[in-house]
Order: structure tokens, then C-alpha cells, then sequence
């Protein structure tokens, strides 16, 4: 069989892939949850997350070859740089995209449509501004970002897919305290269940909506980064895949549920990876978008359930 | 001493049912909506179904009308010269093709579209028209066209409103939106007709005016109506019998006159008189 | 003893009042529209300047044209509003009567279209006849077609353009241009039944399981399809011919029969004038669809989905039909499409172009056959018109813009059906919810 070879050689990378989906649907399944609405966009949010990390960090690296503490200070720069801008770019599409559209009572089809084009403005934007090839992120380590760290059942796991996984895993944890310990996600899970309700309790509708857009942002634009930071860098064009396919994950794992958002993109990564010796890497992408259609249409509740308002 | 009401276990089959509903349970996850109900309904009968808010009327016709699929129980549909048919999970626009149609408790009209133009949709349902004939304007086509038009003009008529004909149905006056709906549900041929609180929100004007029609359609045009109101007075003056239901539960069925007087119905109203003997406590 | 506010105070609550001003409000709105629109239009940055294209479009003189005109256009804002309730007052009257007799008097300005549609073309340079062939004709036959599922029955199909594909690569296979060899080569016009059946039935296949799935999730998996669908073309190369398409050109249309031999080549005017035929064809049939049973059942089901089931209306039947017309729609340019230009690729139809034919149906209105039209038309030559001025690679920047600026303040179209407009003013007045996407499923009525 296919897999029976390197089956963790292709696990590893998939499950730090995974990490970067469970980051990005984060941010797709908070908006969805408030709103039902399916944020299109967030992927741009992503790809401004990629390269507001790699303008601060190729900035503050210069000519440097960093390695031990401050290496990790740099990444730790990058992915806060990458978060901020991130948040940013998610706030502005929240106030200039979907504000007036909710003022006006508009129908469902216009918040996604207008998603759809806001998406394709931010995407020509960077490319228009920022040139229409792909820039790589200055190495923060000094090692190569390939080589291995150590080995897992002859597998290897790199400089890159630790920074991932702790980065990601201690962003998941700090999101979870969020939503389940502050007023900010109490705000949040009563939005999503009833934002009438909510409304009439004193809750400020528009400023939760902006501060879930944000929170999701922070978590795209880190992982936006973190992408960038692998071998494929930043590029005008980076969001739209990943985007879709951490879409997919969100579904995956029950859409406006968090705990299945996260599960749903470690699922994601693992599978898409593990296919990648099966049906080589043209059709690789396909096995997502099959994912998607199938869960769509036999279970679109996803595996944890849809929770619109339930705590996780 | 109670004039208390048949016990309803025993209820005489009807002879000639047009619609009879047999223990039937409705549940929400942990909400019981409807819990063994069993109603007949005779044929060309005006029936009305009454209790508090939240009793169950409307997931009643939500049943009978198969929005809802009850857990158990049967629903048993009579069309004239045709054998009897369940209508639990069918479709909802193939119940209505079965001969059943409903008003909403909420008035739901297309808005944008004119009075004559949502009549016109109920009519259209029972006619062929695909899109080959359409596209191609058909011989067939365009006599179903005139004929369609010529019965929503009858029947924009016979519910008082044919000088609106034009009108954007959300601008019409209230009372004119529900005899639209039920002049739309008409168009469909039923032979059932479920009104959803027709009356609610009328003024007494519009309450005759409705009282009359709800006759109207009985008498002439020979359908059986199966009516939800809060209306008493409405009630009284055209059920030929009643059924009260409380907490998803029948608890009285008969006469107006005799369902008015029964003390449980009363109670289920304006809950124990303050005279009434306490569960086990003191005389 | 009165305590007056400390005049500190005082200018603070002024400050926040005057920000929270409406009309210092859409002041800065028009400001910052300003910027956008100057940075959009400005210079571009690149790989080794990111800040180039930002300093040149903001930090230049160049800015200040676009913060005059963002004055002039809140000017024009502020002036609007304050007339504003005496125009609402007449045009409420006017909505309340569906004037039915204006259809009539439309046709001679049909005519009149239909005669400039026939006589222009040949004043054009050879340029612009390409363009309107290729990129207006064919453009606007898709648009006709994605406007019956997206503006008729309320459908988000956001993998339109896949049954472009499908019916372009059919008639390519059929006339024996692909790697694939068919039983029976065909001519061109023959292929065009069975690229229509292909794309018609996978209009079908995509639609049965997907049509009962809520708006956004349709739009999504419908998106899938389509990405699946080039993925497909790109890799099966003994099939499609994979990324460098069909080895041989697709023939272009030709007729044998009855004595009448004609062969279209390269030349755009007769290619036009068969698609002018065909466009025209297919629009008087589509309204007579609209004006049909039909019709009226698919405005039903968009207005309020289950008052459309309970009055008897098969929804998803309709809707099926509808995707099932649309995809047919889309194959059959896709055969004009490829017999033309003889040369397709997996490039020609990406998602970017199902985003594009949605722009065009929304910008001409959706629900509306004469905005498809126009709406497509306008679209389509903006980027030749304006192709000194403004680059090639910026149009989806334009198109994004576009779309939103649209749903915020038109999301009628610029060429409204009458019906739309009644329907968005009501929602915006908070009385309906004016479409299918927002209407509750069946099981949440009370």
C-alpha cells in the first residue's frame, strides 16, 4: 500500500500542516458562529498576516544570521507582527464589508458575495503593491529550516514544525481560555446563540462582532506567518487554497464549533498529507476539495456537531 | 356536577372522516410538542382547534400538513373518490397536492409580488406548464395561462378583493393580506383547508367579514376547514365542533357550546378557580 | 447653586459630537474612499519596493485630485439626503401599483438596441470587433444563464464557469480534437447537442445532492466542483490534453448541407453575427420563462421558500430546473467559446472567471435579463476602453471593489427588473428578508 512507507515521514508534516488549518478555521468558524456567515475573505487575512510578518521580520534581520534566544525572539516578532496585521485587516473587513450590509438588513447572498469581492480586492491589492512573485521570509534559525531536529520513528521533525506546533498549540490554549474564561467569550457564545437576546441583556452587539473578527484575525495572521516561514513563503496568491481547505477543516469538524475546528484542521492536514504518496502531489489538492463536497452534502453538521452558541 | 365531555378514548369513529389523526407524538429533543393526540374530522366539518399559547395548535398543522413528521402515530388523509392516504413524510408541497392547504399564523405572502400574482401561484401548482412549454410559449401553455388568470380573478373575487388585484401584496391593508393568503391557498383545489388564526390582529369589521367568507367557503364551495383561533366569539358562530388541546394534550372535544362549559377547559384558561378544593390539602 | 460644565468639558463632549456627526461621518468615508481610489489607480509596487506604490499614490500631488473629488461626491451625498424625504414621499406612491403596462412600451427601445447590435459592429476597428466577440458576445450568453440560477431562483453557483468547461472540452471531443477519440466525429453545430446534454446533465449531477443545502454551503460546494473539475482538466493529459489543452484546434463552425457550404474562420464578424442570433434567441425565450409558470414559481421560492412549498410549489424541483438551464446556458457558450478561439486551456476557466460572470450579472442586476446583458457588456469593455489608463492585471482589484461597493449601495443592479428593486426596499425597510438564503428551513415555522 501506498502508505506503508515513511507512513510518519508523511504524518508529521501533515500534522504541521494541520496546525496551520486548525489556526485559519479558527477564524472562519468564530465568524460563522456570530454571524452565519461565511467569512471568504479570511484568507486574504492570512495572506496579510504573511506579509506583514515578513516585512518586520526581513527588517529586523537585515543581514544578520540569528540563532539561539534570538531566534526564537524573532519568530516570536514575526508571528505577533503577523497576528496584528492580521486582526487589522479583519477589523477593516468587518467595518467597510459586512457593517453597512448589516445596517441595511441586507439578504444572505449579499454578505457573501461582497465577501467574495473584498477578497479579490485585498488579493489584487498586495499583488498590485507588493509584486506578483513570491518573497521568502529571511531565516530566523541558523540551521536550515529542512533540517531535522530530531527523528520520530525515522521520521523528521524540523526546526519548522516545532515552531509550529508550540506556537500553534500555545495560541489554541490561549484561545480556549478566551472563549471559555473572559466576558470577551462569553460575549462571543452569546452572540452566536442569540444576538436578540444578547442585545436586550447589554451586550454590544457590534463591538463583539469586531473583536470576534479580530480574535479570528489574530489566529489567521499568525498562521499566515507561520506559512510563510515554510518553504513556499509569502505570495499575493497564498490565501485562496489554504483558505478553502482550513474552510473545509471548520466544516470538517462542525462549523461554529471551536474544539472542531481545531480537530477538524489536525484531520485535514494528516489526511491531505498521508494522500500525497498515493495520488502524488497534483491530486492532492482534490482530495480536500472531494472532503468538502462530501461533507457538505452527508454530514454538514460535521463530526462534533454544528454548535451555534454552545461553549466550544 | 361536570358536563365533562366523552373520554376520548371512546370517541365514535366520524362516518365519513376527511382527515383523521391518530395518536400522534411530536417531539423537539427534549420537548414533547404533541403527546397521543387523536382528532376526526368530518367531511365538509368546520373544526376548531383552541387552547392557551404554546399548546400545540400550530405544530398540529404543522403535522397534518408535513412540515413535521411526528415520532408516532398515523395521520390519515380522505380525498373524495380516492382511497385514504397517510400523509406523514411526504413533502409539504405533495400534501398540498394531496387536497390539503394552509393559511400561516404569521401571514407569509410574497411581498413584492401583487395580489393577483400570488393568487396565480397557488392556481399554478395544479397546472403543467414545464419549461420547454414555457420557453417555446405552447399552444397548451398559453390556455393554461388565461385559464389561470381567469380563476384568480374568480377567486380575488369571491374573497372581496378584486379592485386590489394590482396591489403589492405587503401594501395592503391587514385584514386584505389574510383573505389574500387564504384566496392563494384556495387556488391550490383543496379539499382541506387549514386556517392558521385567521382573525388575529382583525378588527370586528374584518372579523365578520372574515366569519362570512370562512361560511362561504364552507358552504359553497364544500371544503372542510380545520381552524386554530383564540376568538371565541369567532369560534362559537362557525365550528360545528371543537377540540381543545393543552400542552400537547386533547383534553376536551365537542360541541362549542359543551367544550365552553367544561371545567377543564376553563381551567386550562384561567387556571383553578380560587374556591376549588388544593390536591390533598384542605377542603 | 448650578454648576456650569468646566469649558475643558465641554469642548471634549464637542469634539465626540462632531465626530459622531453623520454628515463629518460621510465626510471621512468620502476621504478615505478617495485614498483607496487614488491608491488603486496609482502606480504598482513590486518585488523589491513594496512602499512604492503606496508612496507614489498618497505621498504625490497626484492625491490631491482624488480628496477634491471625495469633497465634490459628499457634497453631492449631503445635498441628496436633504431632498430625500419629499423623493421617497412620490416614489413610495408610485410602488405601490406594479405598472404592468410598461412592458410595452420597452420594445422599441429592444428594436432600437437590436438595430445598433447589427450595424455597429462593422464600424469597429478589428480590435474592438475581437472584443466584442470574444469578450462581450460570449460573456453575455454566460451571464443570460447564470442569471436565470442566480438571479431568477436565488442560487449562489459559484463553479459556473466548470459547465463552460465541460461543454467547451464535449465539443472538442465530439469534432475529434482531443487525445480521446470519439465514435463518430462530429460537425461543430452537431457537438453543440451534446456538449448542452453533457453540461446539462452535470448541471443534474452537481445539483440533485447540493440544491437541498443552505445558500452559503450550495455556494461553497459548488465552488468545490468547480476547482475539481480544473484540476481534472489539468491532470488527465491523455484525456483533456492536460494544461496545454486539446493538441488539435477545436474546427471552427462550418455548414454542409442543402447546398449551402460556408466555413467561419478567424474573422469575428460572422462569428458576431452567429452569436447575435443565438443571444437573441435565447433572451426571448428566457423571458417568456420569466413571464411563465416558471417564472413565477421561482420568484415564489425566492421571496419565501415555505410559503412557496405550502402552496404547492415542488421547490426543489425548480431549483434543479434552474441550475439545470443555467448549466445548459454555460456549455452552449462554451462550444462557441471553443470553436472560435480553437485553442482552450484549464487557464480559461478558473474560478476568477465564474467571479467575473457573477460580477457582471450583479452589476447589471440580478433577476434581470436586459441588466445581464448591458451589465456584461459594460463590464466587459471597460478594461479595453480604459486599457490606457488602467492595467490588465488590476481588473479583479476594480471587480472586488465593484462588488462590494454594489451590495452596500445598489445591490439592485445598475439595470433593476422592477420586481428586485421592490424586493431590496422592502428588505431594507426591514419587511421581508428578499431571498432564499435567509428563509428559514421548512422545519422552523412556530
Amino acid at each position: 500500500m501506498c502508505l506503508t512507507h515513511h507512513f510518519w515521514g508523511f504524518f508529521i508534516p501533515g500534522l504541521a500542516n494541520g496546525f496551520l488549518y486548525a489556526l485559519i478555521a479558527l477564524g472562519y468558524t468564530l465568524v460563522y458562529g456570530v454571524l452565519q456567515l461565511i467569512n471568504f475573505a479570511h484568507s486574504e487575512v492570512f495572506m496579510s498576516g504573511g506579509f506583514g510578518g515578513l516585512f518586520v521580520v526581513n527588517w529586523l534581520i537585515g543581514d544578520k544570521h540569528p540563532s539561539g534566544l534570538s531566534s526564537v525572539w524573532y519568530v516570536v516578532i514575526g508571528i505577533v507582527a503577523g497576528a496584528v496585521i492580521g486582526a487589522i485587516v479583519a477589523f477593516i473587513l468587518e467595518r467597510v464589508a459586512y457593517r453597512p450590509l448589516r445596517r441595511r438588513h441586507a439578504p444572505k447572498l449579499a454578505f457573501l458575495i461582497s465577501a467574495i469581492g473584498m477578497s479579490y480586492f485585498l488579493l489584487s491589492l498586495a499583488g498590485k503593491e507588493f509584486g506578483r512573485d513570491s518573497r521568502t521570509i529571511k531565516a530566523p534559525f541558523t540551521t536550515t529550516p529542512t533540517k531535522p531536529l530530531f527523528t520520530f520513528y525515522g521520521a523528521p521533525i524540523t526546526v519548522y514544525d516545532a515552531v509550529i506546533a508550540i506556537a500553534a498549540i500555545a495560541m489554541l490554549i490561549m484561545l480556549d481560555r478566551i472563549v471559555n474564561a473572559t466576558r470577551l467569550g462569553q460575549g462571543i457564545r452569546a452572540v452566536a446563540q442569540d444576538a436578540d437576546t444578547a442585545s436586550l441583556m447589554g451586550v454590544d452587539i457590534n463591538r463583539v462582532i469586531a473583536q470576534t473578527f479580530i480574535v479570528g484575525g489574530l489566529l489567521g495572521g499568525a498562521a499566515g506567518f507561520l506559512f510563510g516561514l515554510g518553504t513556499a513563503g509569502v505570495s499575493y496568491t497564498m490565501g485562496f487554497t489554504p483558505g478553502l481547505k482550513a474552510f473545509t477543516a471548520a466544516v470538517l469538524g462542525g462549523i461554529g464549533n471551536i474544539r472542531g475546528a481545531m480537530l477538524g484542521g489536525l484531520l485535514l492536514g494528516v489526511i491531505e498529507n498521508l494522500s500525497l504518496p498515493c495520488f502524488g502531489a497534483n491530486w492532492v489538492d482534490v482530495v480536500s476539495f472531494y472532503i468538502l463536497v462530501l461533507v457538505l452534502l452527508v454530514r454538514p453538521t460535521g463530526i462534533l456537531g454544528e454548535r451555534l452558541g454552545r461553549s466550544a | 356536577m361536570s358536563a365533562v365531555a366523552e373520554p376520548l378514548a371512546a370517541q365514535t369513529p366520524i362516518a365519513d372522516p376527511i382527515v383523521t389523526v391518530d395518536h400522534i407524538t411530536l417531539r423537539f429533543g427534549g420537548v414533547t410538542s404533541l403527546s397521543d393526540v387523536t382528532l376526526q374530522q368530518a367531511r365538509g366539518e368546520i373544526l376548531a382547534v383552541i387552547g392557551p399559547n404554546g399548546a400545540g395548535k400550530t405544530s398540529l398543522f404543522n403535522s397534518i400538513t408535513g412540515v413535521y413528521t411526528p415520532q408516532e402515530g398515523s395521520i390519515l388523509f380522505y380525498p373524495a373518490g380516492a382511497p385514504s392516504t397517510s400523509v406523514l413524510g411526504r413533502k409539504v408541497h405533495r400534501v398540498n397536492k394531496l387536497g390539503i392547504a394552509r393559511t400561516f399564523q404569521n401571514i407569509r405572502l410574497f411581498s413584492a409580488l401583487t395580489a393577483f400574482e400570488n393568487v396565480k401561484i397557488g392556481i399554478e401548482s395544479r397546472q403543467h406548464t414545464g419549461p420547454v412549454g414555457a420557453m417555446l410559449r405552447l399552444p397548451y401553455m398559453r390556455r393554461e395561462e388565461r385559464e389561470g388568470d381567469r380563476r384568480a380573478t374568480e377567486l380575488l373575487d369571491f374573497v372581496g378583493l378584486r379592485a386590489r388585484a394590482n396591489e403589492l401584496a405587503a401594501s395592503l391593508p391587514y385584514g386584505a393580506q389574510r383573505r389574500l393568503e387564504i384566496a392563494r391557498a384556495l387556488g391550490t383545489q383543496p379539499q382541506l383547508l387549514l386556517l392558521d388564526e385567521p382573525a388575529a390582529g382583525t378588527n370586528p369589521v374584518e372579523k365578520q367579514e372574515l366569519e362570512a367568507l370562512i361560511r362561504h367557503i364552507n358552504a359553497e364551495m364544500g371544503i372542510s376547514i380545520l381552524l386554530i383561533e383564540h376568538d371565541m366569539r369567532l369560534v362559537m358562530s362557525v365550528a360545528t365542533r371543537v377540540v381543545v388541546l393543552n400542552f400537547g394534550k386533547v383534553i376536551a372535544e365537542g360541541r362549542p357550546t359543551d367544550v365552553q362549559r367544561n371545567p377543564a377547559v376553563v381551567e386550562a384558561y384561567l387556571g383553578k378557580p380560587p374556591d376549588a378544593p388544593a390536591e390533598g390539602g384542605e377542603s | 447653586m448650578t454648576t456650569t460644565a468646566t469649558p475643558e468639558k465641554s469642548r471634549v463632549t464637542q469634539a465626540r459630537a462632531f465626530v459622531a456627526d453623520d454628515r463629518v461621518r460621510k465626510l471621512g468615508g468620502c476621504l478615505l474612499a478617495a485614498l483607496v481610489v487614488a491608491l488603486m489607480t496609482g502606480p504598482s509596487g513590486s518585488l523589491t519596493s513594496p512602499t512604492h506604490g503606496f508612496r507614489a499614490s498618497l505621498l504625490s500631488g497626484r492625491v490631491v485630485v482624488f480628496l477634491v473629488l471625495g469633497v465634490a461626491l459628499w457634497g453631492a451625498i449631503v445635498g441628496r439626503d436633504a431632498i430625500a424625504p419629499e423623493v421617497a414621499r412620490a416614489s413610495a406612491v408610485l410602488r405601490r401599483f406594479n405598472v404592468l403596462r410598461d412592458s410595452r412600451s420597452r420594445y422599441p427601445a429592444y428594436a432600437a438596441l437590436l438595430a445598433l447590435a447589427i450595424v455597429v459592429p462593422h464600424l469597429l476597428s478589428n480590435f474592438w470587433q475581437e472584443v466584442v466577440v470574444d469578450q462581450i458576445g460570449v460573456y453575455v450568453l454566460l451571464a443570460v444563464g447564470l442569471n436565470v440560477v442566480v438571479g431568477f431562483a436565488g442560487l449562489l453557483d459559484l463553479g459556473y464557469i466548470a459547465f463552460y468547461a465541460i461543454g467547451a472540452y464535449s465539443s472538442a471531443y465530439w469534432t475529434g480534437s482531443l487525445p480521446i477519440k470519439p465514435p463518430h466525429h462530429f460537425n461543430p453545430f452537431v457537438s453543440i447537442i451534446f456538449a448542452v446534454l453533457a453540461a446539462m446533465v452535470a448541471g443534474v449531477i452537481l445539483g440533485a445532492p447540493t440544491l437541498r443545502l443552505r445558500g452559503d454551503y450550495l455556494a461553497i460546494v459548488t465552488l468545490g466542483f468547480g476547482e475539481i473539475i480544473t484540476i481534472y482538466a489539468n491532470n488527465l493529459t491523455s484525456v483533456t490534453g492536460g494544461a496545454q489543452g486539446p493538441p488539435k484546434p477545436v474546427p471552427h463552425f462550418s455548414i454542409d448541407l442543402f447546398g449551402i457550404h460556408y466555413k467561419w474562420r478567424l474573422e469575428n464578424l460572422p462569428y458576431y453575427y452567429l452569436l447575435l442570433v443565438f443571444v437573441v434567441v435565447i433572451l426571448v425565450m428566457f423571458r417568456c420563462l420569466e413571464n411563465s409558470r416558471v417564472g413565477r414559481a421561482w420568484t415564489a421560492i425566492r421571496e419565501d421558500e415555505v410559503a412557496a412549498e405550502a402552496s404547492g410549489v415542488n421547490t426543489y424541483k425548480y431549483k434543479l430546473m434552474a441550475f439545470a438551464i443555467g448549466a445548459s446556458t454555460s456549455g452552449f457558450a462554451g462550444v462557441l467559446f471553443a470553436s472560435k478561439i480553437q485553442a482552450i486551456t484549464p487557464l480559461s476557466f478558473l474560478l476568477q472567471q465564474s467571479i467575473l460572470v457573477l460580477v457582471l450579472v450583479i452589476f447589471g442586476g440580478m433577476g434581470s435579463l436586459p441588466g445581464a446583458v448591458l451589465g456584461a457588456a459594460v463590464i466587459q469593455w471597460l478594461p479595453n476602453g480604459l486599457r490606457t489608463y488602467i492595467k490588465k492585471e488590476d481588473l479583479f482589484l476594480y471587480l472586488g471593489a465593484l462588488l462590494v461597493v454594489m451590495m452596500i449601495y445598489r445591490p439592485q443592479g445598475v439595470f433593476p427588473s422592477r420586481r428586485r428593486s421592490r424586493e431590496l426596499a422592502m428588505a431594507e425597510a426591514g419587511m421581508t428578508t428578499a431571498d432564499a438564503m435567509s428563509a428559514p428551513t421548512a422545519g422552523e415555522i412556530q
